[in-house]
């Protein structure tokens, strides 16, 4: 779905330091991939340049075989690999929920009926039917990020990137938004690119990579990457509570495993040695 | 006491179809020199509160007392409240507004009227206070600088006002573990050594378990639980159904108490359940 080639980018010819260095990314179409890595490890800018909203300096990025520098094919990649930003503010457009989800699809060009199916069905997938009539001011900060994903549906995608989409919400109003995401996911197989700085959000996703100074440092199954607990707080990461609960047993010699990411998995380790 | 508050209500639009109930008789008190959290989900009413403790609305009625002096009063000056009570805003980064480093942080000390030459030093005991290098930055465009470091220098242009109570509305939003921690280590120490009142407001309990002392929980605009972090996180069923959450780790705790083991379900930071867990780990090989 996404295959990144020797990516190289700098914002500006005077910068000396690439903000990515040949990064090589591969994700398969259905994949569930979280990104994570400090500000300014190159995560966001990979997420731009994969919706066609800057382009490598050098090496290529391919969106469903699509060229992202191939500038007669902007609109049919966007389409397919839809972009959904942290602040939910910043990306409502109209003054009523279904206008605003309506814009994409009506700027593809889609005919009236066909727009009127797609809302709803996009609504409906997000679970935000019931509020279709209102101006979106009246709601909270997890509906509003529901809004902004039922506009990149309504699209028809068969990519969602969120970069950072959870940052500004309430604890509840980030579980409404990743139940979404794994929903769209797992049901109707969107491909999903999450950016994030919450490892908890991380856990249930099929794969993990760790961007550090614009290059991939490490990738695998969230088990994988998180019982690497120095290594990532080394470099300013966190890990979920319970990985760092169980790695702080281990270091004092409690025979308990390094690969402990959910509060059930580390109950059931605990329980037969107390 | 630094902080009573006593029946504050604030009613948006009295009279018009949109009149809603944004404060409901809130009453609490902050000890002088505490460090406290808010929380609540958006809309509970926290900003709302805190806008009162800073002036910025007035109630509809209700009485705010900071360390003595009634800020609610209608002869308290707002120049007054603000050298008492200091708000850092959510991404206060945006409101950077001036040329330089240097004269952004000096304009709030600029304005309550002080001397050039105290202003002159609080900017640089304020810029080295939340970790910048004063020398390096001060002649820098506030707008060249990371996003961490925006933030550092708005937070340093409220401290520069000598604030005797500073409130934070979600400090470490948007940032990475890193940022986080060390922005809240510096309030923790500007805390620790100016003996300044602080109140956190945050949506991560995992900040507010570590940071705090004391937890005050709004929801639909009323004070709905208050207490030390061990008190409030025991109450886990509650803080769910108004949108809120406990530590990952009192849950692990929280169930292995459920199992019959003898471990305080109200366990709250990592330091602490890994401490406990190893005593019981130790006391069972002592016993085998």
């Amino acid at each position: 779905m996404i295959q990144a080639k020797s990516v190289t980018y700098f914002y500006n010819e005077a910068e000396v330091t690439p903000a990515l260095k040949e990064l090589n990314i591969d994700i398969a179409s259905g994949e569930f991939v979280v990104i994570i890595g400090h500000n300014g490890s190159g995560k966001s800018t990979f997420a731009k340049l994969c919706n066609g909203i800057m382009h490598p300096t050098e090496g290529i990025i391919l969106i469903d075989g699509m060229d992202t520098s191939n500038y007669d094919q902007i609109w049919e990649i966007r389409k397919t690999a839809g972009m959904v930003f942290q602040n939910p503010d910043n990306q409502i457009v109209a003054t009523v929920v279904e206008e605003d989800v309506a814009f994409g699809p009506e700027n593809l060009g889609i005919s009236p009926p066909e727009i009127r199916i797609r809302v709803d069905e996009a609504l409906n997938s997000v679970g935000m039917y019931e509020h279709r009539r209102k101006p979106p001011h009246l709601l909270s900060g997890g509906q509003k990020q529901r809004i902004a994903i039922a506009g990149i549906l309504a699209m028809k995608p068969k990519c969602i990137i969120l970069d950072e989409p959870t940052a500004m919400l309430d604890p509840s109003g980030r579980k409404e938004v990743m139940e979404t995401i794994r929903r769209l996911n797992k049901e109707e197989g969107i491909t999903i690119v999450h950016i994030t700085h919450f490892m908890d959000e991380a856990v249930h996703c099929d794969r993990v990579i760790v961007m550090e100074d614009g290059a991939k440092l490490l990738e695998g199954t969230p088990k994988t990457v998180f019982s690497k607990v120095e290594q990532l707080q080394g470099m300013g990461l966190d890990v979920p509570q319970v990985t760092l609960l169980a790695h702080q047993l281990r270091e004092q010699g409690v025979d308990i495993p390094d690969d402990i990411i959910t509060v059930e998995e580390l109950v059931e380790e605990l329980c037969p040695l107390l | 006491m630094s902080i009573i508050i006593e029946k504050l209500n604030h009613i948006y639009d009295i009279g018009s179809p949109f009149e809603t109930n944004a404060l409901n008789s809130v009453s609490l008190q902050i000890e002088k020199g505490d460090f406290v959290g808010l929380i609540g989900h958006t809309g509970s009413g926290k900003s709302t509160l805190i806008q009162h403790m800073n002036g910025l609305l007035k109630p509809t009625s209700g009485k705010i007392l900071i360390n003595g002096f009634d800020i609610t009063s209608s002869k308290a000056k707002l120049n007054e409240i603000r050298k008492k009570v200091g708000l850092v805003f959510q991404y206060p980064e945006y409101q950077l507004f001036e040329e330089t480093v240097e004269k952004d942080v000096a304009f709030g000390p600029n304005n309550l009227g002080i001397e050039p030459e105290e202003v002159n030093r609080r900017v640089k005991e304020s810029l080295e206070m939340v970790g910048l290098d004063y020398e390096e930055i001060r002649g820098k465009s506030p707008f060249e600088l990371s996003g961490g470091q925006k933030r550092r220098v708005a937070i340093a242009g409220v401290i520069a006002m000598k604030p005797e109570v500073l409130i934070l509305d979600e400090p470490t939003a948007g940032l990475d573990p890193k940022g986080r921690d060390e922005i809240l280590e510096q309030i923790l120490a500007l805390h620790a050594k100016q003996g300044i009142t602080v109140i956190l407001v945050s949506h991560s309990m995992e900040d507010i378990a570590r940071y705090v002392r004391k937890i005050f929980v709004m929801d639909e605009g009323s004070l709905v639980l208050a207490g030390d972090p061990a008190e409030v996180f025991s109450h886990v069923e509650q803080l769910e159904a108004i949108g809120l959450a406990a530590p990952q780790v009192t849950y692990v705790a929280k169930a292995l108490a459920a199992k019959g083991i003898d471990i305080d379900p109200t366990l709250y930071t990592v330091e602490n359940a890994a401490t406990r867990l190893l005593e019981l780990l130790r006391r069972k090989s002592h016993a085998s």
